[in-house]
C-alpha cells in the first residue's frame, strides 16, 4: 500500500465543511425541539384514558418507529408534492426529522410520565389546581427531568441522521463532504476529517448534557 | 355555630368491595377530632373523599355549608365538573403520609405554586403568605431547599406549610408521621399541636395514640368503613365501651 495522504485540499474547503456541519447542528436542534413537543403531546395521548386516542397516539407511534427514517424523509420530499402539497428541501427534511424524533420522544415521555408517582398529581389536586396546570407545574417539568439523558441521546442520533439530508441535497456536513470529494478525489482524507468533524460534535455535545444533568441533580 | 364539616350517609366502594358503608361525622369550628382503627378500616379512604381524591357513590359531604364533589340535576346525582371540583378541594388542605412535595421546586416554590395558581396571588404576597408559614413550622432557614436536601420531618414540616398556607377550612392528615424516623416524629407532631392551640380546625388519621389523646376533642373509632364508636378522648381511652375498640386500644399500647 503506498497511498500518499494529501490533507491540502479538505483544509481547502474545511470553512464549508464546518458551515455544514453547523447546518447539521441547526437542522438536529430545530427537529428535537419541534420532536419534543410532537412526542409530549403524543405521550399524554399514549397514556390518555380515552380509548381511541390511546389507540391513534399508539399507531402513529409504532408505525413511525418501524419504518427506516429514510422512507420518511422520502415520502416528504417525494410522495407528497405528488398529493400537491410541496414545501422547500429543508422544509421537507425537518418535518420528517420532527415526526420521527416525535414518536422515539413519545415513547421515552410514556415512560417518564409513568414512572411520576400518583402522589405528585394528588398533591396539586389537594392545593385545588386544575389538571392542566397540574400538567403544566408538575407533571411535565417532572417528565422533561427524568427523560432529559434520553433527550440528549435523542438529540445525537438525530444529528447523525442529518447526514441522510444530503440524499435530498440538503447541504450540510455530508452533502459537503462527497461534494469535496467529487473536486479533489481526495476520498480517504475527507471521511476522516469528516468522521472526526461528527465525532467532535457529538462529543461536545454528550459533555455539555452531562454538565447540565450534574447541575439538575444538585436541585433534585 | 356552623359546622365546618357535615358528613352524611358516605358510602364508597372501590369496584364491587365497599369500604365506606355509611358514616356520618359533623364538626364544629376549631374542634379537633382524630380517627384510629385498624388498617384497613377505611381512615384514608375518608380523608380522600373530603379531600375529592376519590369518588363517592353516596352521601353528602358540606364543607362550611357548600356540598362538595356533586350535585342533584333533575333527581339525580352528577358528579361536578372538574374546574368546579377543584375549587372544593381548595376548601381542605390535605397532608400526605409520604410528604408528596414537588421535587423540582424549593420548600418556598411548594408552597407558593397554590397561592398563586389556585388563589391567584401576585408573586411577592404569595412570597410573604409562604414565608410567613414556613416561619411557623420552623422552616424559614431552609426555604430555598429542595426537598432532596431536607429531612422526612422537614419535608412533612414543608407539606403542612402547603396546605395551611392555601387557608383552608378545614385541615386533613394522613398519618404524617407513619413515614418518619422516630426521632423525627415530635417535631411535627409539635406543628400540629401549635396548629390545634391556634383554632385551626383539623380532621386526623393517626396512630399515635398519646397524640390523639392529648390533642383531640374527639376520637372516631372507625371498624370496616364505619364509625364503630365516637366520644370524648377520655371516655374513649380509659372506658371503651365496644371490646373491638377495648382489643384495639390493647394492641396499639395504649395505657
Ligand atoms: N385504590 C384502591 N383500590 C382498591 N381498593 C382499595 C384502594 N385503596 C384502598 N382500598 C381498600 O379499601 C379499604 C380501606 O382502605 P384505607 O386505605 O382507607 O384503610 P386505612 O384505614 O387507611 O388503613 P391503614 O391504617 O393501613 O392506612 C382496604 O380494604 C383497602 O384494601
Ligand atoms: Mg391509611
Amino acid at each position: 500500500m503506498n497511498y500518499s495522504f494529501d490533507f491540502v485540499p479538505i483544509w481547502r474547503n474545511f470553512d464549508t465543511l464546518l458551515y455544514g456541519l453547523g447546518i447539521g447542528l441547526s437542522l438536529a436542534a430545530l427537529s428535537i425541539l419541534i420532536g419534543v413537543v410532537i412526542g409530549g403531546v403524543v405521550a399524554f395521548g399514549l397514556v390518555s384514558k380515552n380509548k381511541p386516542t390511546a389507540w391513534i397516539a399508539g399507531l402513529y407511534v409504532s408505525f413511525i418507529r418501524n419504518i427506516p427514517i429514510l422512507l420518511v424523509i422520502f415520502f416528504m420530499f417525494f410522495a407528497l408534492p405528488q398529493l400537491g402539497i410541496r414545501f422547500s428541501k429543508i422544509t421537507s427534511f425537518v418535518a420528517a426529522l420532527s415526526i420521527y424524533a416525535g414518536a422515539n420522544l413519545a415513547e421515552v415521555f410514556r415512560g417518564g410520565l409513568q414512572a411520576i408517582p400518583k402522589g405528585m398529581t394528588e398533591a396539586g389536586m389537594a392545593v385545588g389546581l386544575r389538571p392542566m396546570q397540574i400538567r403544566l407545574s408538575i407533571i411535565i417539568p417532572l417528565m422533561l427531568r427524568s427523560t432529559l439523558p434520553s433527550m440528549g441521546n435523542a438529540f445525537i442520533s438525530l444529528f447523525k441522521d442529518t447526514s441522510l439530508a444530503a440524499a435530498i441535497a440538503v447541504p450540510e456536513l455530508t452533502y459537503y463532504a462527497r461534494k469535496i470529494n467529487v473536486e479533489s478525489f481526495r476520498i480517504i482524507e475527507t471521511w476522516i476529517v469528516t468522521s472526526l468533524l461528527y465525532v467532535a460534535a457529538t462529543f461536545t455535545i454528550a459533555s455539555l448534557l452531562r454538565l447540565f444533568e450534574a447541575r439538575l441533580a444538585i436541585k433534585r | 355555630m356552623n359546622s365546618i364539616l357535615e358528613i352524611s350517609g358516605l358510602r364508597k366502594s372501590y369496584g364491587p368491595l365497599e369500604v365506606i358503608k355509611g358514616v356520618d361525622l359533623a364538626m364544629k369550628p376549631g374542634e379537633v377530632v382524630s380517627i384510629i382503627g385498624s388498617s384497613g378500616s377505611g381512615k384514608t379512604t375518608l380523608l380522600r373523599c373530603i379531600n375529592l381524591l376519590e369518588e363517592f357513590q353516596g352521601g353528602d359531604i358540606r364543607i362550611d355549608g357548600q356540598l362538595i364533589g356533586y350535585k342533584t340535576s333533575n333527581g339525580k346525582r352528577v358528579a361536578l365538573p372538574e374546574r368546579e371540583r377543584a375549587k372544593n378541594r381548595a376548601l381542605t388542605g390535605m397532608a400526605f403520609q409520604q410528604f408528596n412535595l414537588f421535587p423540582h421546586m424549593t420548600a418556598l416554590g411548594n408552597v407558593t405554586l397554590g397561592l398563586r395558581k389556585t388563589r391567584g396571588m401576585a408573586k411577592d404576597e404569595a412570597v410573604a403568605v409562604a414565608e410567613k408559614w414556613l416561619e411557623r413550622v420552623g422552616m424559614s432557614q431552609r426555604k430555598n431547599h429542595y426537598p432532596i436536601q431536607l429531612s422526612g420531618g422537614q419535608q412533612q414540616r414543608v407539606a403542612i406549610a402547603r396546605a395551611i398556607a392555601m387557608n383552608p377550612k378545614l385541615m386533613l392528615f394522613d398519618e404524617v408521621t407513619s413515614a418518619l424516623d422516630p426521632e423525627l416524629v415530635n417535631e411535627v407532631l409539635n406543628v400540629i399541636q401549635d396548629l390545634a392551640n391556634d383554632g385551626m380546625t383539623m380532621l386526623l388519621v393517626t396512630h399515635e395514640m398519646r397524640f390523639a389523646y392529648q390533642v383531640s376533642s374527639k376520637v372516631i373509632f372507625m371498624e370496616h368503613g364505619v364509625i364503630a364508636e365516637e366520644g370524648d378522648p377520655k371516655e374513649m381511652f380509659h372506658n371503651p365501651k365496644s371490646q373491638r375498640l377495648a382489643e384495639f386500644l390493647g394492641k396499639s399500647k395504649f395505657q
